[in-house]
């Protein structure tokens, strides 16, 4: 019991490298300030071309949608930023990052918008059409709205395994939350900076997992 | 590191060696009869043939322990979230807590950190485990969590007329809950989960961090060997063949049950 209290709840470690842990989490949370609009808008534009009526760029764009949801975004951020070199193309970590997060997450979300532009019935359009809005001012104004607050629950959710995703940058030496924890761990040889980061990470998402369930009970109510 | 600088236990670094060949970088394009095009250049660093011909046993056999450890964690993950839920069923206060905790943290937790945690935690306090069962473990758990949580939503979307109708035929409250409302749970729970299992299994490339023979760690070892993002191409192939079906099947499986609203 001693050792495991040493190993794993050193507190006199957890607080040596606590100011570390600090620094890695603000890069985290910079990231997230990076990817979760690049995703969110990303998503949209997604969602909007796999909705277009022209046969090709829906079926082209739902196409690479599946490739990239089958292809594992640790995958495609080491092909970036590991193997782009070999081909003249060196990116920074960051861009690395960036560019792997949107080919995933903005398919994950493109495909949440769809849902819920597709669950807004067709009358809706129709109506704001014959009110005299123009096809973007019906999306903006009278559909999207609509599809945004049908889907919340899980645009929400997507959005906490966007942030937990984050924490694969580390492995392409991102010195974020995950890498700072991994580096003190090794200097450290002690696992308490790691289990110091799990519970960095769960006291932020934790409310966020709660809010979820209860964005979801609202609205399966409805 | 050599120059004391703090490692990191697992970073990839692009390993665009200066001792290794590599055909490009000193050889730009030229305007000769000699010079390679850029479809030659893209050929040679991504598909090179004979790194092809090399490697894709390597690449296939980490295919196959992709599929095992993807298979083994969809199986124990599914299992342990339906007993977990159902255990939530007979409402037992401790218990109950203990599950909601369990469920919160790995559903708040990247997965990432928790291998870590666990492969190289626990062999100080004397419990070594294989990396790939740390792997199957973690994932194991991620998928219960949210199992768990899908399928309650099952049991408690289930009408209660339900479980007075089955009552009242004289089933006891267990026989209830297995063959009552179980089933008519995880019916309700396909659609929501089948996404949820698909991006967990495809974690399986997580484990390269910790040394799981699967597809990405044999592709970032045979391209540290070669000095070529051929294999790495391999490895993005090998998930996209493996995952491609099961993405397709899963967009089927959500339109086939798609809850429509109004």
């Amino acid at each position: 019991m001693e050792t495991i209290l040493h190993q794993f709840l050193n507190f006199e470690i957890m607080q040596k490298v606590l100011p570390l842990l600090l620094r890695g989490l603000g890069t985290t949370a910079y990231l997230c300030a990076l990817v979760v609009p690049l995703g969110l808008v990303g998503g949209l534009l997604v969602a909007l071309l796999s909705l277009s009526r022209r046969r090709v760029v829906a079926w082209t764009t739902i196409a690479l949608v599946d490739l990239f949801r089958a292809a594992p975004p640790l995958v495609l951020l080491i092909l970036l930023y590991s193997g782009l070199p070999f081909a003249g193309v060196s990116l920074s970590p960051t861009v690395a990052v960036c560019l792997a997060f949107l080919c995933n997450t903005s398919s994950y979300y493109g495909e949440i918008y769809r849902a819920g532009i597709e669950s807004v019935g067709r009358g809706q359009w129709e109506a704001a059409r014959s009110t005299g809005l123009g096809g973007l001012q019906a999306l903006i104004h009278v559909v999207l709205p609509q599809a945004v607050r049908n889907v919340l629950p899980d645009l929400v959710s997507n959005t906490i395994e966007v942030v937990k995703l984050t924490s694969i940058a580390s492995v392409v030496s991102f010195p974020e939350l995950l890498y700072s924890a991994d580096m003190a761990r090794s200097v450290t040889l002690n696992s308490s900076p790691v289990v110091l980061a799990a519970a960095i990470y769960i006291a932020l998402l934790w409310p966020l997992v709660r809010l979820v369930g209860r964005l979801e009970r609202r609205v399966a109510a409805h | 590191m050599a120059n004391g600088e703090w490692s990191f236990a697992f970073s990839i670094r692009p390993t665009t060696h200066s001792a290794l060949p590599n055909p490009h970088s000193p050889c730009p394009i030229r305007k000769g009869g000699d010079a390679m095009t850029a479809w030659d250049r893209f050929v040679e660093t991504f598909f090179k043939p004979d790194l092809l011909a090399q490697y894709w046993p390597d690449i296939l056999r980490g295919a196959l322990v992709t599929v095992e450890i993807a298979a083994a964690v969809v199986v124990t993950g599914l299992a342990l979230g339906l007993i977990l839920a159902g255990l939530r069923a007979y409402r037992i206060a401790v218990l109950n807590a203990l599950i909601v905790i369990f469920v919160d943290i790995f559903r708040a937790l990247p997965p990432l950190v928790a291998i870590l945690l666990i492969y190289f935690g626990l062999p100080s306090v004397g419990i070594v485990l294989p990396s790939f069962v740390v792997l199957w473990l973690v994932l194991s758990f991620v998928l219960a969590a949210f199992a768990e949580e899908i399928f309650w939503a099952g049991i408690t979307s289930t009408p209660k007329g339900q479980w007075e109708a089955a009552r009242s035929t004289g089933l006891g409250f267990t026989q209830t809950l297995l063959y009552v409302v179980l089933p008519q749970a995880v019916r309700l729970g396909v659609p929501p989960l089948t996404n949820r299992t698909i991006a967990i299994t495809k974690n399986t490339a997580l484990g390269t961090v910790i040394g799981v023979g699967e597809i990405l760690n044999e592709a970032t070892t045979a391209q540290s060997f070669t000095g070529n993002a051929t294999p790495l191409m391999m490895g993005a192939i090998a998930y996209i063949v493996l995952f491609i079906p099961v993405v397709a099947v899963g967009r089927w499986i959500e339109t086939r049950f798609a809850w429509k609203r109004a």
